[in-house]
């Protein structure tokens, strides 16, 4: 099946993509500096984003946060690092020591896998070859990525299981379902993309953003992009869907047993987690290392400075996505389990159906008409079409509860009793008036 | 649906979802770029004091150096904790003296009642909460220590003016 994909996705594809390199240790090299360039670029960007993430917050609550250690406080995460590794390591007599050791391995592998496939600047055309900015430019890219988040699951699970403690357990079973329940909509939410782009290679889906104009596929699939969006949350396990964490219930959720670097591990994998569901984010919908209203970077000669303009371009994506993430965190507090479930599975799942639906008809249509994916008729008339839709879900749908994660417990009758409260309702003057008085 | 969950009833057009979270997010940004923060810098910058703060205690010395107390016995009386170890000595001029003053820091509530009761406003509790040792046993000072501290003395409560006005 992987064979049959892949096969398709070369012929889909093979055109796109520049020559590789001819020699093999010119490619070898290429690719054994390019992990250890991104893979530094990754560790350093986890610790600055957990101390980013301390300093918001603190920002947000009229704190200062840590601006100790280092410029700004710019150090303390290599502080508490050191302070980690120097811990005593305690084993719960109970556990499960094989699965308790490795869980925290297995969260935190897959987020780092994923980067792999994320192109993250335009090809170098070198004198010694074209050099893929993408450790591994896979043809079937996406299905790699979804397929390796999936694996992000057993970590917390196996976590929450070897601990032998009821909360630890609860927690790993919340994330399952959780996990489960969002990945779903989380695929169905690329397929709008992959329609457009035609193919599941992630190199061709930014050379499908690509172009004179703003092509950015947030712009034809604005749902797709706000369900993706929320799965991603869902997927990270950050606030408001941190139910496998839940302090306030579940004391720590699937790491109350965790000690010392092995609790820093899960840690590390979270913020892991953040900057890839960001790097996602900005390759599918915002154009990955593309610079907007401008064709230079896609053109001939394939320069260093290309390269690193677009790398830098990229990370600046992806730094402001973190930032959202941490933005939602300190604002909105957490779903309630079944209002979690509710929200996946009775909202985001139809939603996205039918919206896949309605970019497939779109696309359809605008092809039997004769405007082709990449011409600027199709562009502007996507917008258009997702205003209308971004408006009516979000500004006259959204009444009454009946987009939030507590829709389920709307029924009927609930529904036609605020119906006659809104009915009945005087409107006091200040509303009505809205002059001065 | 649990039993009891109390459901709010509010009028639909007043209910969102989408845009309730977006007006929650401007909220926290105006804060995260509000540049008055409420932290306070501790070690470099400190809280005000009340001028009625009891704290370390202090002992006040006249010009030539030698501690105010004249050994009558007062505060070890009317201290609630008996905290303060004192024992009266006399000089040949008939001028009483402690010969030993100590003070359990640990043991006292700081209730300022030996300032209060001092007839010779030798023995004061202080505005200075900052105490740190190595041992147990420095935190009971001698008098040599309380006579070395210069940090400002509490001012008492006044029962004439009882808003310190």
């Amino acid at each position: 099946m992987i064979a049959l994909l892949q096969q398709v996705a070369t012929q889909a594809s093979g055109v796109e993509h520049l020559p590789p390199p001819e020699s093999g240790g010119v490619w070898f090299l290429a690719t054994a500096v390019k992990i250890l360039v991104l893979f530094t670029i990754y560790m350093v960007g986890v610790m600055l984003v957990i101390w980013a993430e301390r300093r918001i917050c603190a920002f947000i609550q009229d704190r200062r946060g840590p601006n100790r250690v280092g410029p700004h406080g710019l150090l303390q995460s290599v502080a508490d690092g050191v302070k980690n590794i120097m811990k005593e390591e305690t084993y719960p007599a109970q556990a499960y020591l094989p699965l308790f050791v490795l869980a925290p391995v297995m969260a935190f592998i897959p987020a780092l896998l994923t980067w792999a496939v994320i192109p993250y600047g335009a090809p170098w055309v070198s004198r010694w070859g074209t050099i893929d900015m993408a450790i591994a430019p896979l043809p079937i890219g996406f299905l790699f990525i979804l397929s390796i988040a999936s694996l992000g699951v057993y970590g917390i699970v196996l976590a929450g299981w070897s601990s032998n403690n009821k909360y630890s357990l609860l927690g790993g079973l919340r994330s399952s379902a959780q996990m489960i329940s969002y990945e779903i909509s989380m695929g169905m939410s690329t397929i709008p993309v992959l329609i457009l782009a035609g193919n599941v290679s992630l190199g061709r889906i930014v050379e499908q953003q690509a172009g004179r104009g703003l092509h950015w596929n947030v712009l034809s699939c604005t749902i797709a992009f706000v369900v993706f969006m929320v799965a991603a949350f869902a997927e990270t396990n950050r606030v408001p869907f941190d139910l496998p964490e839940a302090e306030s219930e579940l004391v720590a959720g699937y790491h109350a047993e965790y000690s010392a670097m092995k609790f820093s591990m899960f840690f590390i994998a979270e913020y892991a987690n953040v900057m890839t569901a960001s790097a996602l984010m900005s390759t599918l919908f915002f154009g990955g290392w593309d610079l907007p209203f401008t064709l230079w970077d896609n053109v001939a000669p394939h320069t260093l400075l290309k390269t690193l303009v677009t790398f830098a371009f990229i990370w600046a994506k992806i730094l402001f996505f973190v930032f959202v993430f941490i933005w939602v965190r300190w604002t909105l507090p957490r779903f309630r389990y079944d209002q979690l479930m509710a929200l996946g599975w009775k909202f985001m799942l139809p939603l996205i159906l039918a919206y896949v639906v309605v970019v497939a008809g779109a696309t359809l249509v605008l092809d039997a008409i004769g405007f082709h994916p990449a011409s600027w008729q199709f562009s502007v008339i996507m917008l258009a079409l997702n205003i209308v839709l971004v408006v009516i879900l979000f500004g006259v749908v959204d009444r009454g509860r009946l987009v939030s994660p507590a829709y389920s417990r709307l029924d009927k009758r609930n529904l036609d009793k605020l119906r006659r409260l809104d009915r009945a309702r005087v409107r006091p003057a200040a509303f009505t008036g809205g002059g001065p008085a | 649906m649990p039993i009891g969950v109390k459901v709010l009833e509010r009028p639909i057009d007043k209910s969102s979802y989408v845009r309730a979270t977006l007006s929650g997010m401007a909220l926290t940004l105006k804060h995260l770029l509000d540049t008055d923060k409420v932290t306070i810098q501790y070690p470099e910058q400190k809280w005000p004091l009340s001028p009625r703060w009891r704290g370390t205690h202090r002992m006040l010395t006249t010009e030539d150096g030698k501690a105010k107390c004249v050994a009558c016995g007062l505060c070890p009386t009317v201290c609630p904790a008996n905290c303060i170890k004192l024992v009266p000595g006399e000089d040949e001029n008939g001028n009483r003296y402690p010969l030993l003053f100590e003070i359990d820091e640990f043991r006292c509530i700081f209730c300022g009642y030996c300032q209060e009761v001092c007839p010779e406003e030798a023995i004061h509790v202080g505005r200075h909460y900052e105490n740190s040792e190595y041992s147990r046993e420095g935190f009971v000072y001698d008098l040599e220590r309380l006579m070395s501290q210069t940090h400002p003395v509490c001012e008492m409560w006044d029962p004439a003016d009882p808003k310190g006005e």
